[in-house]
């Protein structure tokens, strides 16, 4: 029976996250909606499916719902009181319009990403319960073992009942902090289908691709400035993904990277996003990251770019807060706009402070800038250190590849 | 995924459970099974007799050797088993956490794998749902 599957796909997510409203319980709700869909292949075939599917699944949902805290509360008198609770729940399903549907995933991305459950737990909820992943498919991408997962998972769900975390769209005061928390989120999982080195690389791309997923919905649902700049962020990164590795695998740099493989279409996706988020004046690192990877995607060469724009959108992001790493990246910019040795000053004064001593990339960086500079010796220096602080096989491969072209020079 | 459910109960504490227990206690089972059934977790499912009546078989040299069980001396036994068909690992924890003797011992959970046959992977069961 395919249309019960068809309509598993696109509203088993909504379904459950009005249950759990509903419910007061993420594994009570799962078992009713699970009981729902098994109601759904019965009944649908000879009833005919109904008008409103998703509305006929949550009615029937709670009224399984009901079912399984009573035959629970047989044996654990404690739950009587949540069974009346929920019999009490008028059956408002048919009445609510669509706004109140939205709601409800979004007091279900919020109920995953809250701060007080543990930053890989918020992830793992989130990926189950908002978009859907099996425990072990999460598993896989992160290359760790089922059982680790689902632990989280466990753990994060016992969290939310003992501290009785509110199912709710936080209020206004706490609204810029919590949406950070779940963009922080979002992130997390894009990157890390974006730059782990680990892992088959099938099943990272798709962690990129839900992490996009997840950001588009979460634009349509609360188009705040620095949502809408993440996910022009996300897609600007995922529309040189193609450039950004070489057929056998290594690592090539923006500056080198063959500009017609981009992808277009998400380029002109991200630019439109960007600019909606900057025009409201009241964006975040987001946004301005996000600006900074645009005039990047705008530019035909390395060379043609806009450098002078971009280093005065890191000195943007670096109002939102002091960030070495962020101070490196403009370093870079600002090589490329005045010169290496520049950039070179930059970076030693970052070092000299000792922010990035441990930090491979500002070691590369300044093993460029003495390279541009032709100073061999001081170049093949700091790359052995980069080299040095590095496991990366494919940040390794790169670094190995640039000391041997100095080698070369030098002799 | 199919998960095996392995149920743990420490036998001789279990043979100090009252006769009235024992009874309730099947009969849960017996309903919870009905559920899984309907719900269509179920797969297959049964109580094991005591651990004294095990039977270990090696095979070595093309003789079978046997000894008495339980291959694992614990004080913990394998008191039953419940086959179930889960949409994940967090499916199958949650059904498995709603056993009736869960909370008298411990229930294992492990992943069912198929068998690899000249490359074509094949269900070891024969309860194909």
């Amino acid at each position: 029976m395919d249309i019960v599957e068809r309509i598993y796909r696109t509203e088993s997510r909504r379904v459950l996250a009005t249950l759990i409203r509903q419910v007061g319980d993420f594994d009570v709700a799962e078992e009713a909606m699970h009981e729902a869909f098994v109601a759904a292949v019965e009944q649908w075939p000879v009833e005919g499916v109904p008008d409103n599917p998703r509305a006929w699944l949550v009615s029937t949902g709670r009224f399984k719902a009901i079912d399984v805290l009573r035959r629970r509360s047989k044996y654990d008198v404690s739950l009587e009181d949540v069974v009346e609770h929920v019999e009490s729940i008028a059956d408002a399903s048919a009445g609510e319009d669509r706004e109140g549907v939205e709601d409800d995933r979004l007091r279900l991305i919020f109920t995953c990403c809250h701060p007080a459950l543990a930053p890989e737990a918020q992830v793992a909820l989130t990926l189950r319960e908002v978009c859907g992943l099996t425990t072990e498919e999460i598993a896989r991408a992160f290359v760790v073992p089922a059982p680790t997962v689902a632990q989280r998972i466990v753990r994060a769900k016992s969290k939310i009942r003992e501290a009785r975390i509110p199912y709710e769209v936080p209020g206004r005061g706490e609204l810029a902090a919590r949406v950070d928390s779940v963009l922080r989120v979002i992130y997390l999982v894009f990157n890390e289908g974006y730059l782990a080195s680990s892992g088959e690389s099938l099943t990272r791309r798709d962690l990129s691709a839900e992490a996009i997923r997840l950001g588009r919905l979460l634009v349509e649902l609360l188009p705040e400035p620095d949502v809408l700049g993440l996910l022009a962020l996300m897609l600007l990164h995922e529309s040189r993904r193609a450039a950004r590795t070489s057929p056998d695998g290594e690592l090539v740099l923006l500056t080198d990277q063959d500009r017609s493989l981009w992808d277009r279409a998400q380029i002109a996706d991200a630019v439109k996003l960007v600019e909606a988020a900057l025009a409201t004046r009241r964006f975040g690192p987001y946004a301005i990251q996000a600006a900074i990877a645009a005039v990047h995607a705008e530019a035909s060469s390395a060379g043609a770019t806009d450098w002078a724009e971009i280093v005065a959108l890191y000195d943007v992001l670096l109002g939102f807060g002091a960030n070495p790493v962020i101070e490196l990246n403009r370093a870079v910019a600002l090589a490329m706009k005045d010169g290496a040795g520049k950039g070179l000053e930059e970076i030693d004064a970052i070092l000299a402070r000792g922010d990035l001593a441990e930090y491979h990339l500002a070691h590369a960086a300044r093993g460029d800038m003495h390279r541009r500079l032709g100073n061999v010796r001081e170049a093949a220096a700091a790359y052995r250190t980069a080299l040095e602080l590095t496991r990366q096989a494919s940040e390794r491969r790169f670094l190995e590849k640039r000391l041997a072209e100095l080698q070369q020079i030098s002799s | 995924m199919r998960y095996l459910c392995l149920i743990y109960l420490d036998e001789r504490q279990f043979g100090t459970v009252a006769e009235a227990e024992v009874n309730a206690l099947n009969a849960r089972h017996l309903e919870l099974n009905e559920q899984l059934l309907k719900s269509g977790h179920f797969v297959e499912a049964e109580a094991l007799g005591p651990a004294s009546e095990t039977s270990c078989v090696r095979l070595r040299d093309g003789k079978v050797t046997l000894t008495d069980g339980p291959y694992m001396e614990t004080k913990e036994v394998v008191a039953g088993f419940y086959l179930i068909e889960a949409r994940d690992l967090n499916e199958a924890i949650n059904i498995a956490a709603r056993l009736p003797s869960a909370p008298l011992g411990v229930v294992e959970v492990r992943p069912c794998r198929d068998l690899i046959v000249d490359g074509v992977s094949r269900k070891a069961s024969s309860k194909s749902l």
